[in-house]
């Protein structure tokens, strides 16, 4: 049988089970989520280097059934979004001892595992909609678990920002049915490229459409200026759901569903009036998110808001690789540089996964263990915590693109686009801010890792070791994606780039 | 004397029966008629919903009890994604294995109507869960304010 249903029955059937055996069994939140988030994990990996299939949901084929599509760029979000979730729960194992209703929160999670799973495999766009939503929702609610007034005031925001997104998607995909008479994505574009392409045959109504996809799709991306939930939600969090939703979720539901929509459906080709305003727009979106979010986090003190600022001007750099491979695309340059460029931003994109989660896994680490996440009252952490401090130093490393970890590869290829594609002011701004980004990881070693043990180190315990062996892991992952690109990293990075480039042959795949 | 005055209790002890009798029509002719698991469904909790109302929630608990709520909201999810399970046997995930019937039957159209149930199952049980959390969470929330204005 076709595994692709599964990454959605698996953790749909979990969150369900969770809470009914909850009410007998205190503990299957725990042994469910760690069981199917492992054999998701496990599937994700086996699925390197499978053929690209559609999968017909009831046996109806696609214009009019509902697809299912695995691709190359699927099965790159499907790794990243699976592998993380696995480590996240072993890690929230012993973390999340010290909050109540815990099927509660395993039963949210495999939900947001099941909603991104959804979102990553849909072939449709009202079912990506609603796999969107069904994410969104449980994020909410994590976000608020906690339950005190701040973290509530951080869910309630959050959902009232990620609503007017999702409203603004509905809307466009609307917008879409109505032009195009369907709501399959393969069948959509389609109908673009016949009817709507050439010159000045783009329809106003899918110029609206495209913009308000990519507001929508934006805010869920948390790029500048759509912003302002993130450094409230993200920090907010317990440490495994913000290293969800910093390291997959806006990745799931904001890029992947840029490059889905854009790339696919509506395409970036000189013949598409529109496609390079729609490029310009999201390199701007890049570069105002690179630097907005790199010069907010400088000044920061509380740790996992710092981080959750680096998240927006990292999310920035993904951005700008896509846009400008898309705008290269748009304006007819040369196909290998656009390929330069996507490989470059998806790179970064499965890098910046890796080592955020990281980085949010060890602050929940340091929060476990010194009670504080204020930058102020830490000092000296490797003398106390040596296994945390080490990862968190490695992780700081590769995120601020320090040779040879994976962050300083995937920038590299970034910039090496850019240039080549002659936006050089672009060029240097990402340089500039890749050394401001280096800075205040600077800081954070200055003020948490090294110098004199003081404040609320001074009782610190190494954690045990259920939550460092996941952080060592995604450690070991952080530095393979550096070195080992060669070995194994262009058997997921160079399908996804493929699959992203070509739309005609996702129309030809799903619609055979 | 808890919930409302005695002729909203009567009455609406009188409705409740038929108000779930319609939900359940509205449920099993889902395949046939306009309606189908969710329009039913949320006239299922209502008729529960119309019992908190004028009863007040201990009434409501003793016909449906929270434990059973929640249960029940799990399982009929965990049904559907079952039926989506059984089409596998016919080769696709949500494949109609099931006899399609003659048209216009209550047994007909395969997997349409014990969906339908399912979903009802959910939708019933999940909404009458969000009203009496609200019923139930407002009383104490406000408690809970006026203690910390006192303190």
């Amino acid at each position: 049988m076709n595994p692709v249903p599964l990454f959605v029955a698996i953790p749909l059937g979990a969150a369900f089970l969770i809470p009914m055996l909850g009410i007998w069994w205190k503990k299957s939140g725990e042994a469910l989520a760690a069981l199917s988030t492992a054999t998701l994990a496990v599937m994700a990996i086996l699925s390197i280097g499978s053929t690209a299939v559609a999968y017909h949901m009831g046996g109806w084929a696609p214009p009019v059934g509902i697809a299912l599509v695995s691709d190359g760029l699927t099965v790159l979000l499907l790794i990243a979004v699976n592998v993380i979730a696995f480590l996240c729960i072993i890690f929230s194992l012993k973390y999340m001892t010290a909050y109540s209703g815990l099927p509660k929160y395993y039963s949210l999670f495999m939900l947001m595992v099941a909603g991104m799973n959804g979102v990553v495999v849909s072939g449709d766009l009202f079912n990506l909609y609603v796999f969107l939503e069904v994410a969104s929702i449980a994020s909410y609610a994590l976000v608020a678990f906690g339950t005190e007034a701040d973290e509530l005031e951080a869910g309630f925001k959050y959902l009232v920002l990620g609503s007017v997104a999702s409203v603004m998607i509905l809307f466009a995909i609307g917008t879409v049915y109505a032009v195009t008479g369907t709501l399959n994505m393969a069948d959509a574009a389609r109908e673009i490229s016949t009817r709507f392409s050439g010159a000045g045959a783009m329809n106003p109504a899918l110029l609206l459409a495209a913009a308000m996809f990519l507001m929508g799709f934006s805010l869920k991306a948390a790029l500048v200026p759509f912003h302002a939930w993130l450094p409230d939600a993200h920090p907010s969090a317990p440490a495994p759901i913000s290293a969800m939703l910093s390291g997959v979720v806006i990745k799931s539901l904001g890029i992947y569903a840029i490059c889905r929509v854009f790339f696919h459906v509506f395409g970036f080709d000189p013949n598409v009036m529109g496609s390079v305003i729609l490029a310009n727009s999201m390199i701007w979106l890049a570069v105002l998110s690179i630097v907005v979010g790199g010069l907010l986090a400088i000044g920061q003190w509380d740790y996992k808001r710092l981080l959750a600022y680096s998240s927006i001007g990292q999310v920035g750099y993904v951005m700008l690789g896509l846009g400008v491979g898309a705008r290269v695309l748009a304006t007819g340059g040369p196909r290998s540089l656009a390929a330069l460029a996507i490989l470059g931003g998806l790179f970064h994109l499965v890098n910046h996964a890796f080592f955020k989660s990281l980085l949010f896994l060890s602050s929940g680490a340091i929060q476990h263990a010194t009670g504080t996440r204020d930058m102020k009252q830490m000092g000296g952490l490797r003398e106390k915590m040596p296994i945390t401090s080490a990862v968190t130093n490695l992780a700081a490393l590769s995120i601020s693109g320090v040779p040879p970890f994976s962050g300083f590869w995937s920038k590299l290829i970034i910039l090496i686009a850019v240039v080549k594609a002659e936006h050089y002011v672009i060029a240097g701004i990402a340089i500039v801010m890749a050394f401001v980004t280096l800075a205040y990881y600077v800081k954070v070693q200055r003020e948490i890792i090294f110098g004199s043990v003081r404040g609320a180190v001074e009782r610190a315990k190494e954690v045990p070791a259920a939550m460092y062996v996941p952080l060592i892991i995604l450690a070991i992952v952080c530095v393979g994606f550096g070195l080992l690109y060669p070995v194994f990293g262009y058997r997921i990075l160079e399908p996804a780039r493929d699959a992203l480039m070509n739309s005609a042959e996702y129309v030809k795949l799903v619609l055979g | 004397m808890k919930g409302m005055s005695l002729i909203v209790k009567t009455i609406s002890d009188f409705v409740v029966g038929f108000i779930i009798i319609f939900g359940a029509y509205i449920v099993l002719y889902g395949h046939l008629t306009p309606g189908g698991g969710f329009a039913g469904g949320v006239i299922i909790a209502s008729a529960f919903i119309l019992l908190m109302l004028a009863h007040g929630k201990d009434v409501a608990f003793s016909k449906l009890g929270e434990r059973a709520a929640h249960i029940l909201d799990s399982a009929g999810a965990l049904a559907f994604l079952l039926i989506g399970w059984v089409g596998v046997v016919g080769g696709y995930f949500f494949m109609n294995v099931f006899g399609r019937g003659e048209q216009f039957r209550l047994l007909s159209s395969g997997m349409i109507l014990p969906g339908n149930i399912a979903i009802a199952f959910k939708v019933a049980s999940s909404l009458f869960l969000v009203f009496s959390a609200l019923a139930v969470f407002r009383r104490r929330s406000f408690r809970s304010m006026i203690e910390g204005e006192l303190r």
